[in-house]
């Protein structure tokens, strides 16, 4: 092999290894969380339920990772929901600061937290993909602690269909409400219909109700 | 043509199969002659093809067997090479040392010597003087009495006994001289063996030494020849170095594995925590390279050392520089040493952090609670934060055993299968042969019929050949016998 020719391979061969670690580089790794937390009516007693869940993501959030805890009520699509949000620094002893910073946060949230009259999922939702959107993690999850029943107030338009493309939607504790003791259907009816939009919007959808084993929870 | 189609030949698909078979065996008959020379070709082909690759992997490994001990022949004569060199050093340092203050010696050795001379001269017993009395007595004696030769012999006796007391005194006064002479030489007596002792066990250590050069040289003369005896050596030893060194080696690779872990978790305050190079995790990176970095270190300084010599450059460079080298390296040493400990402290620190967030985020409330002997364990970190990039300067000295002994040991590894190889192909060369005429017999199987008859019409053939052979021997014995049965057969015709 000739000089000139060796040195065009060695030079292709290491632009392509350069192109293939850039390429890898870019991509994100980092997690991004959105928690909506429902506090109309009855549900808003469930809400010191949404302090353990809150501290559990805490505790497996890693450095760079975004996390936000926003409240559903009459009116979820807005930045006033939000009750928390971070994006842990790069450094581990800053990410445990801003941890502790967050959890007192929501702490005091817990503590002074009002039932709302009506219930705006789905504004909720499209806030939270807005957020995360923003953010661009490499992984976006939704987390809704809320019994799923949703109640708009007069003149809210929320029939939108979701861009869930690359999200994971979870429901926590979604308590059964008293018409569903009597006619389950409409439980599972519920359940179905926010599969269904979840899916049809792109994202993947998982129910987890048993609040002490969140194993499963941003593996 | 399909299978059914052919069975359709005749209106009966079992009489169309022996119909087909026959023409088959027929055709296979006709055929036996080209397919065995076909079969034979083609095992015989493959059989020379796999003799000859046979040979070239034999000439091959040959090759390489011969290109091994000559590597290893080299490899070790240049280590008995430095051997023999430091043992001259070795030689040259203790003349230096211990012969430089011959002179000396020889003058103290010189100086006690003539003492002694001197002192034994003085030493030496003075001859009591020859009695001069004894002829004087002897005269007065013949005198007569009444000369007064009687008083005078008596005053002779009297002078007499006098001057030997005084002279016994003398004697005795000169005995003793002498006595504290000779007392006197004893520390010089001393002192000689004293001094002939150090000469001679430094001439023994000196004849030792020449008795290891010896020996050496005698190896290296046999190397030098390139005897068997020197490779085998040499192969052996080759083997049980590069077992000895992998396994110190391994070790150190556990040494480093724990000085990765002391450094990766505060490596990512510094380069933070979640950018990644690949698939691994920049902080990993950057510990690993500052590992590596020590340990690049580590060997450049026992290159200036001259302890390895894995970098010939290192090694031809002068004395000055080597030393500056050897200064630079060990202060970058130091420095990565003191940077690691601060990491390992580091280390501690943020673990306490994330333990008391984690705490925090459990619920726990337990982040008061502070261990009073923490500082052993923060201290110990520290410590070995400290050692091991030093510990790790020393695995330059198995890596060189390792890389060198590495060669021989693959190619021994590479001879071994090059040998495998070899006769596996020499035994399906020769195997091809029996794989033809088993072929051949196969190919026959299903002749078994017309083989048969052909085997029965040639022995028809060879009884009659032989009939006629035997009436044409009679009657060339006796041809009147033979006209009768011609006769017969004439009239019977």
């Amino acid at each position: 092999m000739s000089r000139p020719t060796r040195y065009r391979s060695v030079a292709a061969g290491l632009v392509l290894l350069l192109g293939a670690c850039g390429g890898q580089v870019h991509m994100p790794r980092n997690t991004g969380l959105y928690l909506l937390i429902d506090t109309s009516g009855t549900y808003n007693r469930q809400v010191t339920k949404a302090e353990q869940i809150i501290l559990v993501a805490l505790s497996r959030l890693q450095p760079s990772d975004s996390f936000a805890v926003a409240r559903i009520d009459t009116a979820s699509f807005t930045e006033k929901n939000i009750i928390a949000k971070a994006t842990f620094d790069d450094r581990p002893s800053t990410a445990n600061q801003q941890k502790r910073a967050f959890a007192s946060r929501v702490e005091k949230f817990i503590d002074e937290s009002a039932p709302a009259p009506y219930t705006d999922i789905t504004g909720g939702l499209l806030q939270a993909i807005e957020f995360l959107k923003e953010k661009n993690p490499g992984r976006k999850e939704i987390l809704i602690f809320s019994d799923m029943k949703e109640d708009l107030a007069k003149g809210y338009v929320r029939d939108i269909p979701l861009d869930l493309k690359g999200f994971d939607v979870v429901a926590l504790n979604v308590t059964k409400l008293r018409t569903d003791n009597f006619d389950p259907r409409e439980y599972m009816s519920r359940l179905d219909s926010w599969k269904s939009k979840v899916e049809k919007g792109g994202g993947h959808w998982r129910v987890i109700n048993d609040i002490d084993r969140l194993d499963g929870l941003l593996q | 043509m399909s299978m059914t189609s052919l069975l359709a030949i005749t209106p009966w698909p079992a009489l169309s199969a022996v119909v087909l078979l026959a023409l088959l065996v027929v055709a296979l008959y006709f055929a036996r002659r080209t397919a065995h020379q076909a079969i034979r070709a083609v095992t015989d082909a493959l059989g020379r093809g796999l003799r000859l690759a046979s040979h070239a992997v034999a000439r091959g490994e040959e090759k390489l067997a011969a290109r091994n001990r000559e590597v290893l022949l080299s490899a070790g004569r240049e280590a008995k090479e430095r051997i023999v060199e430091r043992e001259f050093v070795r030689v040259g340092d203790t003349v230096r040392k211990d012969l430089a203050s011959y002179p000396t010696l020889h003058r103290a050795l010189s100086e006690s010597i003539v003492r002694i001379e001197e002192d034994q001269e003085k030493a030496v017993e003075v001859p009591p003087e020859a009695p001069g009395w004894v002829q004087a007595v002897k005269v007065i004696a013949n005198l007569d009495a009444k000369n007064g030769g009687t008083e005078i012999l008596e005053d002779i006796h009297k002078s007499m006994v006098r001057a030997h007391s005084e002279a016994m005194d003398d004697y005795r006064k000169a005995s003793g001289e002498r006595h504290a002479l000779l007392r006197k030489m004893m520390p010089d007596w001393r002192r000689i063996q004293e001094t002939l002792g150090r000469v001679n066990k430094n001439v023994e250590s000196v004849l030792e030494r020449a008795l290891a050069i010896d020996r050496h040289m005698q190896e290296y003369d046999d190397m030098v020849r390139g005897e068997d005896r020197a490779v085998s050596i040499l192969s052996s030893s080759s083997l049980v170095y590069f077992f000895v060194s992998a396994l110190v080696l391994s070790v150190a690779a556990a040494g480093a594995a724990i000085n990765f872990t002391l450094i990766a978790r505060p490596m990512a305050e510094m380069v933070g925590g979640t950018s990644f190079i690949g698939n691994f995790r920049t902080a990993d990176i950057a510990a690993l390279v500052i590992i590596m970095v020590e340990i690049s270190m580590g060997l450049f300084l026992m290159e200036s050392l001259r302890i390895t010599r894995l970098f010939p450059v290192i090694s031809a460079l002068s004395d000055k520089m080597r030393r500056r080298m050897m200064a630079v390296t060990f202060v970058i040493l130091l420095l990565m040493a003191s940077i690691e400990a601060g990491l390992a402290y580091m280390r501690e620190v943020l673990l306490q952090d994330e333990l008391a967030t984690s705490a925090l985020l459990r619920g726990d409330g337990v982040t008061g609670t502070a261990n009073e002997h923490l500082w052993i364990t923060t201290a110990a970190q520290m410590g070995m934060g400290f050692i091991l990039p030093f510990a790790l300067v020393f695995v330059a000295i198995p890596l060189e055993t390792f890389v060198h002994s590495l060669r021989t040991v693959l190619g021994l590894l590479a001879i071994g299968f090059m040998r495998a190889l070899s006769l596996l192909l020499r035994v399906l060369g020769n195997g091809m042969r029996h794989v033809g005429t088993l072929a051949e017999r196969i190919y026959d199987l299903p002749l078994f019929v017309p083989l048969w008859i052909e085997s029965r019409v040639a022995a028809n053939q060879a009884s009659h050949e032989q009939e006629l052979a035997s009436i044409r021997e009679l009657a060339s014995m006796n041809p009147v016998a033979m006209e009768e049965p011609r006769a017969w057969q004439e009239a019977q015709s």
